[in-house]
């Protein structure tokens, strides 16, 4: 490419002109760079894409059930089957304490808020994997894909909760002892913990399966066992004590304690300052997955 | 103020070769403890040399390229595979992030490195249609206002309420196309998505890009089709292994391209590979004058000869040549059979080699280089070699006509046979 060419001449030209003028005062709508500021989140351009969100939710609700006979009935078999078979076992075979609670009820109310948890949890930590075809070929805010997982999960959690309180008003017929106080006003707080708790560690856990895949493995694996440190099967009351601090430091056992008291009474142990700890720890996670999961979408495609 | 919407600035991206780390992080703690205690690498296998992350292992994609688009331009960035131009439309549209350097953009961008992107089996035409509109970066408001005219321009009215994956491939490309077609994006950058569809459809999109471009939006188009890519812009970018080599008109480009010296061709006489499971096989080509010696140009009023030599395991009546002749910008002219004059048969060959004389008439072809390309196939059955360009020779006027009026024009100049009738009173 020796040959003197004037095209070339004249770009080179045109361009060492540019440089003398003011160009950068000139207004870019857009600059690409290789690395951002640790802060930029760019949380306006998620929420310029929440017609993205929406219809992501809604084929993620609409696919679900296609060609399926039960169609959105799965959404309630799952967690009732769940909740017959602990009641079978935990209840009937190993008669485990449920603090005076009627233990359908009891486990019931645990299954659904930990099912939302779980759910939440193990789907935005796919994130990367399940849509790298997408995310190679086209740009938009990343986020939009785990904040949609959050609201379509929460649509499965809403028909479940609905269905819980179905079993709470037989129950109550049936004569049972339950005791509804006023502390079901926190239920949306409970649901926007259990929501960040779930995308915080999700997308941190996502960012890290670009690079590692057997953490992919280790989520469903250990969502399973954060449940046994969680009050889902036992009440809080029943764990030995040397093992109390764990359970303490879940962020997960105040929401399924509080969410159990609020609709069944008994004798949880609810206080404020335990809603509080959640919703810090839930903040930091938040925080620092969003954090994380920015600074890799930026290069991922080149390590999936 | 200047019309640049595009500012392309130092902008370079490297890749790592081979695998980063080894993969899983177990592994990787592996490897990092016995770093830290001292020990060889554990994941290396015996003899092998320590891999990590060593510095020339790595591959530059992209290398210092700078380059500016003014409003309305519709630019044609062209380059041999790996040249760099699918990872400069990659940091385009923000899929990877460059290494070095910075791009500054004017408008909205909207790009289109591949049809259909999103597109759901289970969902209908009519559900595919916003969702694909909205991961391009349409509202639902948009989608819906256009959906009749993109619904009209795929064809498909039909069956928009038809889940997509029982749609045939052409209607699905043909959706997809009508989609991304539709946006409204100041800048758009097209990577070779008109490969797909069929001609008719093909056409079509290029007409709407072209409308796209006289709207005076900008467009920047990566494409082999030279064709599509003269006809569409009107500059051109030429990259040749990550670096920015030739910029100018897209004429001026394209023919750089083609002339290109990584993209010359053998002249005279060419080995082909030969298959190992063919029955039958062509060993060599070579382009020859009346009198049967080898050439690389011709004059153009000289018959040329295309002497084929090759083997034959077999008598069939379904052995078959076939040979592409393409000009400079890489327009097939015309491709003739073996099998449309005559056929291999037992009376006439023998098994073992055999050797095919193709003739082309003088004065076809005008004054230029042409491409030739070789196939050999049994008929019905399958392909068994094809080249695409073999080798390639240069056809040239003996002596220039006194008046340049009167010289032929066009793509083949055939000699036609002109009389003229007697007038019948």
């Amino acid at each position: 490419m020796g040959k003197w060419n004037p095209n070339r001449a004249i770009n080179n030209m045109n361009s060492a002109l540019k440089e003398t003028l003011p160009l950068d005062k000139e207004h870019w709508d857009m600059i690409i760079e290789p690395k951002r500021n640790l802060l930029d989140l760019r949380l306006g351009e998620l929420w310029r894409a929440r017609d993205l969100v929406i219809l992501f939710v809604w084929r993620d609700f609409v696919a679900f059930y296609k060609q399926t006979i039960l169609g959105p009935l799965w959404y309630i078999i799952q967690p009732l089957l769940t909740t017959v078979v602990f009641t079978f076992i935990f209840g009937s075979v190993a008669k485990l304490p449920t603090d005076g609670l009627p233990q359908f009820l009891f486990y019931m109310s645990g299954t659904v808020v930990w099912a939302y948890f779980a759910t939440c949890i193990t789907n935005t930590s796919n994130t990367f994997i399940t849509n790298s075809q997408l995310f190679g070929k086209v740009y938009f805010p990343r986020l939009a894909v785990p904040v949609s997982i959050l609201i379509s999960s929460l649509i499965a959690f809403v028909i479940q909760f609905v269905f819980f309180l179905g079993f709470m008003g037989y129950f109550a017929l049936g004569g049972a002892a339950l005791h509804p106080n006023w502390w079901i006003l926190m239920t949306p707080v409970l649901i926007l913990i259990m929501a960040g708790l779930g995308l915080g560690f999700g997308i941190i856990i996502s960012a890290l399966t670009t690079k590692y895949r057997d953490l992919r493995f280790l989520v469903t694996f250990g969502v399973t066992l954060l449940m046994y440190a969680t009050p889902v099967i036992l009440p809080i009351s029943s764990f030995p004590a040397r093992f109390q601090w764990i359970i303490l430091a879940n962020p997960m056992t105040p929401i399924v304690e509080i969410f159990r008291y609020a609709y069944l009474g008994g004798a949880g142990a609810v206080n404020l300052p335990d809603l509080a700890y959640s919703f810090g720890f839930m903040v930091v996670v938040v925080i620092i997955g969003t954090v994380i999961f920015n600074r890799v979408e930026a290069t991922f495609m080149d390590t999936v | 103020m200047s019309n640049v919407v595009i500012s392309v600035e130092n902008l370079s991206k490297e890749y790592r070769l081979g695998q980063i780390g080894t993969g899983t992080l177990s592994r990787d703690i592996n490897v990092w403890w016995a770093k830290v205690r001292g020990n060889a690498n554990p994941m290396l296998r015996l003899g092998e040399t320590d891999h990590g992350n060593r510095a020339g292992e790595s591959l530059w994609a992209l290398k210092d390229v700078s380059f500016t688009v003014e409003q309305g331009e519709a630019l044609g960035i062209i380059g041999r595979n790996g040249a760099g131009k699918s990872t400069l439309l990659k940091i385009l549209s923000r899929v990877t992030a460059p290494t070095s350097g910075r791009v500054k953009v004017k408008g909205r961008i909207a790009s289109l490195l591949e049809v259909g992107t999103g597109f759901h089996p289970d969902l209908t035409g009519r559900e595919n249609t916003y969702l694909n509109g909205a991961i391009l970066g349409m509202t639902r408001r948009e989608v819906h206002r256009k959906l009749d005219e993109i619904v009209a321009f795929a064809e498909i009215e039909r069956f928009i309420d038809t889940p997509v994956k029982r749609y045939s491939s052409g209607m699905y490309v043909r959706l997809a196309f009508a989609v991304a077609a539709h946006l409204d994006p100041e800048i758009l950058v097209v990577d070779e998505v008109l490969a797909v569809g069929d001609v008719e459809f093909q056409k079509k999109c290029l007409g709407k890009m072209g409308d796209v471009t006289h709207e005076g939006r900008t467009v920047l188009f990566v494409s082999h089709n030279m064709n599509a890519i003269s006809s569409l812009c009107s500059s051109g970018l030429l990259f040749e292994l990550g670096k920015l080599t030739q910029s100018g008109t897209i004429l001026k480009v394209v023919q750089d391209y083609l002339q290109s010296a990584a993209n010359k061709l053998d002249r005279g006489k060419v080995k082909l590979e030969i298959p190992l499971d063919a029955p039958f096989f062509i060993k060599t080509i070579s382009i020859c004058n009346d009198q049967g010696n080898i050439i690389s140009s011709i004059s153009k009023n000289d018959r040329i000869v295309i002497k084929i030599e090759g083997n034959s395991n077999i008598v069939s009546e379904r052995n078959m040549v076939a040979i592409d002749i393409k000009n400079n910008e890489d327009n097939l002219l015309f491709r003739t059979h073996s099998i449309e004059q005559f056929r291999f048969s037992k009376d006439v060959n023998k098994l073992g080699n055999f050797t095919l004389n193709c003739i082309i008439p003088a004065n076809l072809l005008p004054a230029g280089t042409y491409r030739v390309g070789i196939i050999s196939a049994l008929t019905g059955i399958r392909e068994l070699q094809n080249l695409q360009s073999a080798l390639e020779f240069d056809v040239y006027q003996d002596q220039l006509l006194g008046n340049q009026f009167i010289g032929s024009r066009g793509i083949l100049t055939p000699q036609c046979e002109w009389s003229l009738e007697k007038n019948a009173n």
